[in-house]
């Protein structure tokens, strides 16, 4: 009885032993993470499949606010109290933060031949492996096919104009009652494709910023008169300050506007939100004399330095990384794919919505024709400080509160202060 | 002798807490007896004043030092030690005007737009709160009907966070909001009320003063009901006329509560930010921005956080909140010498 006794303890303690010994193998990772449409159910499938295979992992994936991932999580980074990996579209900016993974990576190579071109979006000074792109974004002009139709109107041509657009836009809005003729996002990424399209260049010769140019006044006054003649809404860029994002999206899927210039990430929430209620098409991108181009762009998951656990990360990075589970991810979420390899053997799109596959096929297609000019913008890192000057200037002369030469004056000048403070250090 | 009779107290206060307070008493009357005897019975407060003055000092007053500390510095990193010195280039920066009633002569054009957004909003703010409390405050003090529910009525909103107020004033005063809804139902054209900085800060004010005149009509009941009831029997039996009334007995009785509710809706109003924010993004343009905002986005929504000169902005902030404190100060010291 006694030796039945000590042998159920001992089992009971070597249990316990190894029970114990499991948790304390065991490493949380915590992964920051925002949602344009359904990605974040996508990713946690992919998380639960790594987990089953990775019993002594945990990944968490905290799911914020866009507006977190740019205004919170620079904050916690440069306090060191970030997580473990993080989504993130401030590429450049926020590169001092990223982890180096490429010691701990299976095959670095895999890495740089299937995201080589956007790892320098990462780290525009080196040749770290940071993260890849969980996806690739051009900004374009959506329309509401079915407004035009209503309306009588012919859409533009595929080389027409933001004037063409103007004018087309109009007539729709007028003969319908439309509230809305066009609206952009507010946001200096969104209108920086098309000020390179009139031919702003952004840097010198020398390569440092130069915002201010004839080509972006050339932008900045067609979207001031727009403003004033009602082409645009006031409500969209004026009800708020500063460089706070604004998106229309639901003024365009409520069919309150016929335009939105926004881009290639907005499909999938389309194609939930709007449906076959309308026939929401994306055109391709209005030309300028310079170009007929938007800017290219996207989200990366990166591994951050605060981290503990850098293998753990890259385990991570590396699974996610695959051909395998990339194909699913973005064939789900309708996301064009930042992976090379299966950019040239294409994705196929889960999707039988022919809006949707038409607006996937569109921007795809407007890649080759981005602008040189628009991909260094989208590689340097200290880009937002350009687009937050652009926005928040603009829009106080949108609003009245400065003149439009005034507001030149003080982009240049916001640019010059931001940077100098920063190279101070 | 006093020595006894608060060991008599504190056997008391043991005796009632039970065995393991008890204990914790006993422990402690030696070493504070020690203490007492090498400092004095006079010092001794200090003694049970500490802890709380510990808690303070290294959550309240250390950071009121490093943040002045953080003005004098540059750069954009967060640790003190890795942020170069600079003097007072921030307050240079700040203060750099050509002519101080046009922001847009100023070099940090934003800050001094905030400086003169938070006095027009803190003057009608201020001015129509107070009033408003005030004949809300002698109406409820009045005997009418169904007065205790009133009177939760008008404290509610108090009870809301402001983010809240503010989501509820937006869903309002939107374009597709209740209010257009309305104005459209009775033939009249919608009205982009954020779109105008007129209408943006009037809604600030208002929605302001929705949310926090409960608590300071709350203050000026409580004022009221202190007045002795006898005043107002002898004023009757006077005749005098109830405008009389009120300029001569109830208004000089109901100063001191007034006084801290004109200060507290100032120094409130001064430090104007979240609801307003959530309404009007600050916009538009720059026509609801206020010194809070400022700060907020200069150090911490830019791409590059200049918390050096968010730190400066929120010093000059800190004396101006001072020098309102002194004036409340100043002004019940007054009275009270009167």
């Amino acid at each position: 009885m006694i030796g039945k006794f000590k042998l159920l303890l001992g089992t009971c303690a070597l249990a316990l032993g190894l029970s114990t010994g499991a948790a304390l193998a065991d490493t949380e990772l915590r992964m920051t993470w925002y949602n344009d449409g359904i990605e974040g159910e996508v990713m946690q499938g992919l998380l639960d499949r790594f987990e089953a295979e990775n019993s002594d992992i945990t990944v968490v994936l905290d799911v914020v606010p866009y507006k977190s991932i740019i205004e919170s999580l620079p904050v916690q980074l440069a306090a060191g109290e970030g997580p473990d990996l993080a989504r993130v579209t401030d590429l450049g900016g926020l590169s001092e933060h990223y982890l180096d993974m490429t010691p701990y990576l299976k095959d670095a190579n895999y890495w740089r031949t299937n995201f080589g071109p956007f790892l320098k979006w990462l780290d525009p000074d080196g040749n770290a492996i940071n993260g890849f792109m969980t996806q690739l974004t051009v900004t374009g002009p959506y329309i509401n096919k079915t407004l035009f139709e209503q309306a009588g109107v012919a859409l533009p041509g595929n080389k027409a104009t933001w004037d063409d657009y103007a004018t087309a836009v109009n007539k729709v809005a007028d003969k319908l009652d439309i509230p809305i003729p066009m609206a952009w996002d507010r946001s200096g990424h969104r209108v920086s494709g098309p000020a390179i399209a009139m031919g702003a260049k952004m840097f010198d010769s020398a390569g440092n910023p130069a915002l201010v140019d004839n080509g972006l006044k050339q932008m900045a006054q067609r979207l001031y008169d727009w403003h004033q003649d009602g082409t645009m809404s006031k409500d969209l860029w004026g009800s708020v300050s500063g460089s706070a994002y604004l998106g229309a999206n639901e003024d365009f899927a409520n069919a309150q506007t016929v335009m939105y210039m926004s881009g290639s990430w907005q499909i999938p929430q389309f194609a939930e939100t709007i449906g076959d209620a309308f026939d929401w098409w994306a055109v391709p991108a209005p030309c300028g004399p310079a170009a007929c181009t938007g800017m290219p762009g996207g989200a990366a998951l990166v591994g951050l330095a605060g981290t503990d656990h850098p293998e753990e990360v890259a385990k991570l990075m590396d699974f996610l990384a695959q051909e395998k589970q990339l194909s699913e991810f973005y064939g789900k979420t309708l996301f064009i794919p930042g992976h090379l390899g299966l950019a040239e053997s294409g994705v196929d799109f889960d999707t039988d919505d022919p809006r949707a596959k038409h607006a996937l096929s569109t921007f795809s297609a407007a890649v080759p024709g981005i602008s040189p000019v628009a991909f260094d913008l989208q590689g340097y890192a200290n880009n937002r400080v350009m687009f937050n000057a652009l926005i928040s200037r603009l829009n106080e002369a949108i609003v009245g509160e400065l003149t439009l030469d005034e507001a030149y004056e003080r982009m240049t000048s916001d640019v010059e202060k931001e940077l100098a403070e920063k190279e101070r250090n | 002798m006093a020595q006894d009779s608060d060991l008599t107290f504190t056997g008391r206060l043991a005796g009632l807490a039970g065995a393991p307070v008890r204990l914790l008493f006993r422990m402690l009357e030696l070493p504070l007896a020690a203490i007492q005897r090498g400092i004095g019975v006079r010092k001794m407060p200090w003694i049970f004043l500490l802890p709380n003055l510990a808690f303070f000092g290294l959550f309240v007053i250390l950071p009121l030092f490093i943040n002045f500390f953080y003005s004098l510095t540059g750069g954009i990193q967060l640790f003190p030690s890795d942020r170069p010195f600079v003097g007072t280039e921030q307050y240079g920066f700040l203060l750099e005007c050509e002519n101080i009633t046009d922001p847009q002569t100023c070099r940090e054009d934003r800050f001094w737009k905030g400086i003169y957004n938070t006095l027009v909003f803190v003057f009608f703010q201020v001015s129509f709160m107070v009033l408003f409390s005030l004949i809300t405050a002698l109406i409820l003090n009045r005997e009418i009907r169904a007065r205790g529910f009133f009177r939760a009525v008008f404290f509610f909103p108090v009870l809301l966070s402001p983010v809240v107020v503010a989501l509820i004033w937006k869903w309002i005063l939107l374009r597709d909001g209740i209010l257009n809804a309305f104005l459209v139902s009775i033939g009249l054209d919608k009205i982009l009320f954020f779109v105008s900085p007129e209408w943006s800060m009037f809604w600030a004010i208002f929605v302001s003063i929705w949310a926090h005149m409960g608590f300071y009509t709350l203050i000026l009941l409580a004022g009221l009901q202190a007045i002795p009831p006898d005043l107002y029997e002898a004023a009757e039996m006077d005749g005098t006329s109830s405008e009389r009334v009120f300029w001569r007995i109830t208004l000089p009785l109901l100063w001191p509560n007034m006084l801290v509710v004109i200060v507290l809706a100032l120094i409130k109003g001064v430090q104007i930010f979240d609801e307003v924010f959530v309404l009007t993004g600050g916009g538009p343009g720059t026509a609801t921005q206020f010194i809070v905002q400022y700060i907020y986005n200069t150090g911490f929504t830019n791409q590059v956080q200049n918390f050096g000169l968010a730190s400066a902005a929120s010093v000059v902030l800190g004396v101006a909140l001072f020098v309102l404190t002194m004036a409340q100060l100043a002004a019940t010291r007054r009275k009270d010498d009167a």
